[in-house]
């Protein structure tokens, strides 16, 4: 598998009167061509930070990039100008935003929406460019699609216009979508057609996913490799089934215990991660979850535990790993 | 505790409660929302069946769980219990009483053990006001506690109980997280004592590791004060943590209502079972092996729904004719009642 975009130690910090805002802080991490990568974690933790980032769209002033490379084929994107990085966007990487009442323009057809992008990029005629739009309307199972060009978003429903985005996505053939709670505004049954779309698309098309959700359940169906993010790190990544079965962050066992599911039977009482996250402004020289860590120790006060690899391709920033093998040896 | 004691919990709950004397009881209840044209003549051009015909009961102690998908009714049945909405026709009766019948002064007297959580808590407190003043507001509308020394001691009672400190009361919601804020909401619907509580989404807006906190602080007070909750949600895994009863609701119609490990273990309307077949589940393992049975097309609007079973044009098992009757809720098993006519040739799979 080739590379497709490689992030090393990306760090985008907001100035706010509060302080620095260290929204992303030095994360790194690599998707491969036709590869379906998750980025979980909760509000705040800096997940849709990361892959706005990669399209250079943080609001400057308060954000800004500080620090890190993002190579994508070959290109530094940070170092790309205003033209050039709007050339990528739209074109070899595309975005599917979380609100689709909201990411869509309101005021102009579906027709307009659709052509604009790929008459713009790929210098094709409005005629070349209708026919296309009909085709990419037709792909993600939109009926009657003449007729719906020529209808505003606010005659789709929440879930229609999530398909309007994602053709919007494809409509030039990219090489990567990210998608931002491509799911989290539409209903189950609804998600569930979404999210098989988007799966059966990318794979057949060869595109590469990134896929920003807080959904357990949906990064389990749908992620060839996880990365779970608190407090704008990276604190463990791997497959799904490392971060699933092999967890060895206790963050990522918080979160997978303190989600009640439909497959196991029922038990009293969740086990939730005590107390708040921390806040962004005012991060010190220990890990960030210690506050919250049932695992912590002295060490944990004072030194930020960096990734290392745990086996091959699962990587965790623990210090104390082995007391949470030491764990699951017991219960097991 | 295992698996088999909570069912075993569950079961001994639903022996204890007197089935013959619901603490709610809703008859045939109906909201239809006009809609109109024209600006200065309106014209009822028709109307929105945000609820239409339904009947249920709510025990007293239990948890009933309410789910179905966004505009199918369950938030307007919750505001219509809460008497936030006059219903078009049929009846709520709460504890022996016609809600509809009362008058005024009644109906405050009621209102005071019937409260409610929301769902966003940023829109539901209000900015300008102290977190002390949120949570006395209740006591002072309904003239309880008038001594002030007493009702600040009380706020921060019901601080303490909901896990926050006392020190909070003199804050504003601002300077609050998310869960702290559905805390004060919580703090707020316990301060008159209520003995029946409607969660409205209690907790969809919040983080997964805050939503555990809070379901866990649901369940205690409800052991504690003895609460009975309507339970309002479209995350089905919260509802079977927290539930007794569940029932779904579609398009305005309950479809299915029965007892919590019964419905999720045993699901009879297609409609059910789709819905939990939609929900992905946490474990990569299972997500592999399991089959994706994606429900098509998207719910119709309940301004002109479909004739005879409302679920007929995205149900893979419909036959002719559910284009035509309406199914009615019939008692499938004791305790399990279900609408649909095709119930007896239906699988139980999902």
């Amino acid at each position: 598998m080739t590379v497709l975009l490689e992030i090393d130690d990306l760090r985008t910090q907001f100035f706010t009167s509060a302080g620095t805002v260290k929204a992303v802080d030095g994360i790194s991490y690599t998707v491969d061509e036709g590869e379906t990568v998750a980025i979980v974690g909760e509000s705040g933790c800096g997940k849709s930070v990361s892959a706005l980032s990669v399209l250079r769209l943080i609001p400057e002033p308060p954000g800004r990039i500080v620090g890190g490379s993002i190579n994508f084929s070959g290109k530094n994107l940070l170092e790309l100008s205003d033209n050039e990085i709007r050339n990528v966007r739209g074109r070899d990487i595309t975005m599917v935003f979380q609100e689709p009442m909201t990411s869509l323009n309101p005021v102009l057809t579906i027709e307009r929406q659709l052509t604009e992008t790929i008459m713009h990029h790929l210098s094709a005629s409005l005629e070349t460019a209708r026919g296309r739009a009909v085709e990419l309307l037709e792909l993600v199972g939109i009926s009657d699609a003449e007729h719906r060009l020529k209808q505003y978003p606010h005659h789709f429903s929440g879930g229609m216009r999530q398909r309007v985005m994602i053709a919007m996505a494809l409509s030039c053939e990219p090489k990567l979508i990210i998608a931002d709670e491509p799911t989290t505004a539409l209903d189950v049954t609804i998600q569930a057609q979404i999210l098989e779309l988007m799966k059966s698309l990318t794979k057949r098309l060869g595109v590469a996913l990134i896929v920003i959700t807080h959904n357990l359940g949906v990064v389990a169906r749908y992620a060839d490799r996880v990365n779970v993010m608190y407090a704008g790190k990276i604190v463990e990544s791997g497959s799904a089934t490392d971060i699933y079965h092999r967890a060895r962050h206790p963050y990522t066992l918080g979160l997978l215990q303190s989600v009640p599911r439909l497959d196991l039977p029922r038990t009293e009482r969740l086990v939730p991660i005590p107390k708040q996250p921390p806040d962004l402004t005012r991060l010190d020289d220990g890990c960030a979850f210690r506050p919250r860590c049932r695992f912590a120790t002295e060490r944990c006060q004072t030194e930020i535990p960096p990734l290392e690899l745990v086996e091959e391709g699962h990587h965790a920033a623990c210090w104390e790993r082995d007391a949470i093998v030491e764990e699951e040896r017991m219960v097991s | 505790m295992s698996a088999e004691m909570v069912k075993q919990e569950t079961r001994q709950r639903m022996a204890q409660t007197d089935t013959t004397k619901p603490l709610v009881e809703i008859k045939n209840l109906k909201k239809y929302f006009p809609v109109t044209e024209g600006i200065v003549v309106q014209k009822k051009v028709a109307d929105v069946k945000a609820i239409d015909d339904i009947s249920f009961k709510i025990l007293k102690g239990e948890t009933l769980g309410l789910v179905g998908e966004s505009g199918c009714g369950k938030t307007t049945t919750g505001r219509c219990i809460l008497q936030l909405e006059r219903p078009t026709s049929g009846q709520i009766i709460y504890d022996g009483t016609d809600m509809d019948t009362v008058d005024r002064r009644e109906l405050n007297k009621l209102r005071q053990r019937i409260q409610v959580i929301f769902q966003d808590p940023y829109s539901s407190l209000n900015p300008r006001m102290k977190i002390g003043q949120i949570i006395s507001e209740p006591m002072r509308v309904h003239g309880i506690e008038p001594d002030p020394a007493t009702r600040n001691k009380r706020v921060n009672e019901l601080l303490s109980v909901c896990g926050l400190s006392p020190k909070m009361a003199d804050r504003y919601p601002h300077e609050m997280s998310g869960g702290q804020r559905q805390r004060i909401g919580i703090a707020r619907a316990l301060s008159l004592n209520p003995e029946f509580i409607v969660c409205d989404e209690a907790v969809s807006a919040l983080d997964v590791s805050i939503q555990a906190q809070v379901i866990n602080l649901l369940e205690d007070l409800r052991d504690e004060f003895d609460l009975t909750y309507l339970f309002i949600a479209h995350d089905l895994s919260v509802v079977r943590h927290l539930c007794h009863r569940v029932a779904v609701m579609y398009l305005g119609k309950l479809v299915e209502i029965a007892e919590c490990d019964e419905l999720f273990d045993n699901p009879l309307n297609p409609y059910t079972q789709a819905l939990l077949g939609s929900v992905p589940i946490p474990d990569p393992e299972i997500e592999r092996h399991r089959e994706h049975r994606v429900i098509q097309g998207e719910v119709p609007s309940p301004m002109n729904p479909p004739s005879g079973c409302v679920f007929h044009p995205r149900c893979p098992k419909a036959v002719e004719n559910c284009k035509r009757e309406i199914p009615g809720l019939r008692e499938i098993k004791p305790g399990h009642w279900v609408a649909c006519t095709e119930v007896q040739n239906l699988g139980t799979q999902v």
